[in-house]
């Protein structure tokens, strides 16, 4: 099912959460809502799910506008980051309550549901734990049956807060590839929230960077990773480094020597330099470079993380260098960035 | 989960790396022994002083049958009724926010505080035929005061605190999550609270359940007031007892008030087996 958001707005007394949001969704896609805590995207995802109204704007399911339907008529699967099951109900009667609680002729027998319950237990690869109290489950496997108790109801979105946030690493990256797996053989529309970057390029088809209320960015993982539109994606994502500097007719100046970079499309004024730190090319000479004195210097498994003091303004920036180069023993290393993006300052 | 490895026979518990568990132990079964057992045994040794056949005589002797039941009966139905109420009370305090909250809730302690006997003068000034509610029950045919049903209500009262107090920290606990995901799933209101917020509840009212019946099996203060005390009709059994102490009727005394403490623990016993079956399974 596609859902489209289209100008929502939504206030907590007062106290905006989103501005103006729009996003569309395609049918049977994987998305992210990526952002830091206070973003919104939690607020978002209840918002599609009815858990909260929008201010202003609205939320269609395909053609048909959601916004003001209930919670139980908008058909969603929502699963929280603490799993939120039925503490006195088996695992089976947690995965069937979706089912039970239809009316009439809606409602399936009761063997069908136990069918359907152990049907989606074989799904989510906990075949044999029907009878289980979820007391008795590690967090993994409650996050699990979560999972399959959202989608025994034929959702029309799935929707995911957090969903491996409470777990440990390890089994966080095997739920990861393990609902990849799921949501390739389902074709559920899928809705999840993260603030680890990783889940999120990793996992989603797009990813949607949000940001104190607003949508920054929508995109793939490359797109988002190699295109930032923004100074807050670019240092969101992935590593970065920042340098203020000045733009002159086409050139880029770092206090009062080009750096050998040209941006002809930027305007006059001040900007801001964003590169990747692994992502530069060491000069022997300096002619046109961006050159430092070596301030600290830090070992990471791979490479070699150095700060650079540069300019007079003891501007520092971070730049990746292979753990035997030579130049991580100079005391003055020079280097110009290979992919790199200006920001004007507004 | 963790399973603490099969062990043979009763053992003590490892004791934590807190000290003073010998101290603490040895203390706690003193003042239980004290407080709670001496007297209690004192209370059997006496009756055993009877002998089985006039212990028996007095058993069931019709008057003490009727006031016990009285008494059970009336605190049975009292507690169900507060267990109704009582819930409702507490899901309004902890749901809602309105003017006055805070006044409505330190007014659930009252009984606890209030001498039970004002209470009882209170309550057949109120249900007496021609007290503010009694008078509107009259020409219906209800009549509240001096019968099994003043006696209900005046259990009603003392009882309340009970529920409230051990159902709403409970309530305070449930995750609002777990009733977003039953609405999401599609639950309506009524199943939300039928199905998970209920069972959820569950132990929590048993024990109210539990206190309040207690507490009205044993209550004197407010009822004697209202009950009109006619044997066989509306005495309970505490009233009972005092009469016989009146009487210098030692032996019968303790002999009735044996039979309560025998009663009633075995009621708490079994609600407290129930309790903790439905803690082993819902954890």
């Amino acid at each position: 099912m596609e859902v489209r958001i289209t100008n929502v707005r939504k206030e907590f007394e007062r106290f905006p959460a989103l501005h103006d949001v729009s996003l569309d969704i395609k049918s049977g896609e994987l998305i992210a809502l990526l952002g830091p805590s206070g973003s919104g995207k939690t607020t978002l995802l209840r918002l599609i799910a009815g858990l909260e109204q929008p201010t202003k704007g609205a939320i269609f399911f395909g053609e048909e506008d959601a916004s003001h339907k209930s919670i139980q008529e908008r058909n969603v699967g929502f699963v929280f980051q603490h799993y939120a099951l039925f503490r006195h109900m088996t695992v089976a009667d947690n995965i069937g309550f979706g089912l039970k609680v239809r009316h009439g002729a809606a409602r399936p027998s009761a063997k069908e549901i136990r069918r359907r319950a152990s049907e989606l237990l074989d799904l989510v690869q906990l075949s044999g734990l029907e009878k289980r109290y979820p007391a008795q489950l590690s967090g993994g496997q409650r996050q699990r049956v979560a999972l399959a108790r959202a989608m025994a109801i034929e959702p029309r979105v799935l929707l995911l807060d957090e969903p491996f946030g409470a777990l440990d690493a390890q089994v966080r990256r095997e739920l990861r590839r393990w609902l990849r797996d799921i949501h390739d053989a389902t074709g559920h529309t899928t809705v999840f929230v993260t603030h680890d970057q990783e889940e999120a390029l990793e996992l989603a088809d797009r990813v949607v960077v949000m940001s104190q209320g607003r949508i920054e960015q929508v995109g793939s993982a490359d797109e988002i990773y190699d295109t930032p539109n923004s100074p807050f994606v670019y240092s969101f994502i992935g590593e970065s480094s920042s340098v203020p500097v000045k733009v002159e007719d086409g050139e880029v100046w770092i206090a009062d020597r080009p750096i050998g970079l040209s941006a002809p499309h930027v305007p006059n004024g001040e900007a801001v330099l964003f590169f990747r730190p692994h992502d530069i090319e060491l000069l022997d000479s300096c002619n046109g470079c961006i050159a430092g004195t070596v301030a600290a210097s830090r070992r990471l498994s791979g490479t070699r993380r150095v700060e650079l003091e540069i300019g007079g303004e003891r501007q520092r920036v971070e730049i990746e260098l292979p753990v035997d180069h030579p130049a991580a023993q100079k005391s003055r290393v020079a280097f110009r960035p290979g992919r790199w993006k200006l920001f004007p300052v507004a | 989960m963790t399973t603490a490895p099969a062990q043979a026979g009763w053992r003590f518990r490892q004791p934590s790396v807190i000290p003073g568990f010998g101290l603490m132990l040895g203390f706690s079964l003193a003042y239980l022994t004290l407080i709670i057992l001496i007297p209690l045994s004192g209370l059997v040794w006496r009756s055993a002083a009877l002998g089985w056949a006039d212990f028996w005589a007095i058993v069931i002797d019709r008057r003490t049958i009727n006031a016990l039941g009285i008494s059970f009966g009336a605190a049975f139905a009292a507690a169900v009724v507060n267990v109704v109420f009582g819930t409702i009370v507490a899901w309004v305090l902890v749901r809602y926010r309105f003017p006055g909250r805070r006044i409505a809730d330190a007014m659930v302690d009252l009984p606890f505080a209030l001498p039970t006997a004002v209470a009882g003068i209170a309550l057949t000034t109120l249900y007496a035929p021609n007290g503010w509610i009694g008078k509107l029950l009259m020409p219906l045919g209800i009549k509240v005061a001096y019968t099994p049903l003043g006696i209900v209500i005046a259990l009603v009262f003392i009882g309340l605190p009970f529920v409230v107090r051990t159902v709403q920290p409970i309530m305070e606990e449930i995750d609002k999550e777990v009733e977003e995901v039953a609405a999401t799933l599609g639950a309506s209101r009524f199943q939300i609270i039928t199905r998970i917020l209920f069972p959820g509840l569950a132990p929590a009212i048993i024990t109210g359940f539990a206190l309040a019946f207690a507490r009205g099996v044993g209550e004197y203060g407010s009822v004697i007031f209202i009950a009109g005390n006619l044997p066989y009709k509306s005495e309970i059994a505490p009233l009972l007892i005092v009469i016989r102490l009146e009487e210098y009727n030692y032996p019968a005394a303790t002999a009735i008030a044996t039979i309560m403490l025998a009663l009633s623990f075995v009621m708490l016993l079994v609600v407290n087996l129930v309790q903790s079956w439905s803690r082993k399974r819902y954890g």
